[in-house]
């Protein structure tokens, strides 16, 4: 189970919880989840490049919105967070 | 100064020259074609590739009607980064008036052969579901299709190439006629036919030409696969996309095979800058989030415009022009050259040839406008 530390809080990446720390960006938890952002068109995996907005390349899908940049965007409690999107 | 003798020199490597030079070298012609930029840089990297029968007049419906059943016969030997879908379109009618003009359209298509179907409004919200509640109903036209043009252009201009035809890029073209092409450079090219397919530049090098330049706005998204299923067309489109007389943007949007939407459309004439306008800009993304909400929220990737060659009674200039035996028009497309470029190459090519044309070639020819010039 999770922490319940002030400091932690929980999102879910893909359906599993994942625990990050206050302040982690989206890419952090996914890449605690062990997952890559998104997959090019060709299907190779893509993840936070450049980390600070410009490339793209660490998209995923936000409480069902896709395309959020996971780089620039802080983690929430409750967060539902999904790849290849 | 060098030079080369060829039977038929295209000024533009357009989609509109690029389906001449096919059609010329498929005959076993001499070709060459002259661009100042690369194949499909022009009106063809700035419209939507939607391959559309459409009904203004009798001449424009036999010219698409035609062309979208050569570009149906090609489909098998296209180029898959063509991206040729069969994705139908639909007509969306907004309210009863409109619902009354989806009845007109139907009937007047299918007394032609061309088979719709009426979409109540049950039915349109099933098919399209981002489409905002409330529409009146549609017309689904199945056979309209979509494609990526500039492939398209690349596509024609290769066959063209195997065929035997030349193809000189980045070469700006300073005057033409009397069977020759004067480049800027001062090289000239000589060709027994001339064939001016320079689009909204064609009548910089024919003066007389009615041709005027349309401008209009693009914009493509990201990827948001599933969001759109069918080109879709307010019927407001042919009130306001024909009016000559103001600026004017329409719902006009397309999925694209990669899961991405391309969002039209606006017109503009007097608008002579490549610049995107912000104020039309707006002005037709609010149209297009008035009917499909979801747009609102998604990224878009690029922004861009381009240039329509415009007619005064919305058909293109096909054929020989008065006063220079060497002198051919293939341009004045405005908003469908894309459709209509391959019936304009059979079209030329059957003048030259002699073969006997598919539909009757009148209402192209340039001389129609030639003569308002002598009773003006």
């Amino acid at each position: 189970m999770p922490d319940s530390a002030p400091e932690a809080l929980t999102v879910t990446v893909n359906g599993s919880p994942v625990v990050v720390s206050s302040g982690a960006t989206v890419a952090v938890a996914v890449a605690i989840a062990g997952q890559v952002c998104r997959r090019s068109v060709s299907g190779e995996p893509r993840g936070a490049l450049c980390g600070m907005g410009i490339c793209f390349e660490c998209r995923v899908s936000i409480n069902g919105r896709p395309h959020c940049r996971s780089c620039q965007i802080l983690c929430e409690p409750g967060m539902e967070v999904n790849t290849d999107g | 100064m060098s030079t080369a003798a060829y039977d038929v020199v295209i000024v533009g490597a357009g989609i509109v020259g690029a389906a001449c030079a096919d059609e010329f070298a498929r005959l076993g012609m001499r070709v060459a074609v002259v661009d100042r930029d690369v194949v499909g840089s022009g009106a063809s990297a700035a419209g939507m590739g939607h391959i559309v029968v459409m009904d203004d007049s009798e001449a424009q419906f036999a010219l698409t009607r035609y062309s979208q059943q050569l570009w149906k016969a090609l489909r098998p030997e296209l180029a898959a980064d063509v991206e040729y879908e069969q994705s139908g379109t639909i007509w969306v009618a907004a309210d009863d008036e409109e619902m009354a003009e989806v009845q007109r359209k139907h009937s007047y298509y299918g007394e032609r052969g061309v088979a719709t179907t009426v979409l109540d409004a049950q039915t349109l919200g099933r098919l399209e579901p981002n489409l905002r509640s409330g529409m009146a109903g549609g017309l689904l036209v199945a056979e309209d299709a979509v494609l990526y043009p500039p492939c398209a252009a690349r596509f024609l201009i290769e066959r063209a190439q195997k065929r035997g035809a030349d193809l000189r890029l980045g070469a700006s073209v300073a005057e033409i006629g009397q069977g020759r092409v004067r480049l800027s450079d001062g090289v000239e090219i000589m060709g027994t036919m001339i064939v001016n397919a320079a689009g909204a530049w064609s009548p910089a090098l024919t003066p007389g030409i009615e041709v005027k330049k349309r401008k209009g706005h693009l914009v493509i998204t990201d990827r948001y696969p599933g969001f759109l299923r069918h080109q879709l067309v307010e019927l407001g489109y042919l009130k306001s996309a024909h009016s000559v007389t103001s600026d004017s943007v329409a719902f006009n949007v397309q999925p694209r095979r990669t899961g991405q939407i391309l969002i039209g459309s606006s017109r503009q004439y007097g608008a002579e800058h490549k610049d995107v306008d912000q104020s039309m800009l707006t002005r037709m993304l609010q149209r297009a989030r008035e009917y499909m909400p979801g747009l609102g929220p998604m990224s878009a990737v690029r922004t861009w415009t381009g240039f329509r060659a415009a007619t005064p009674d919305q058909l293109p200039l096909i054929g020989p022009w008065p006063g220079d035996k060497s002198l051919f028009l293939a341009t004045g497309h405005e908003g469908l050259g894309i459709t209509t470029s391959l019936a304009t190459a059979r079209i030329l090519v059957d003048q030259v040839s002699g073969a006997k044309p598919e539909i009757p070639i009148e209402p192209y020819l340039p001389s129609r406008t030639a003569k308002e010039f002598v009773h003006a």
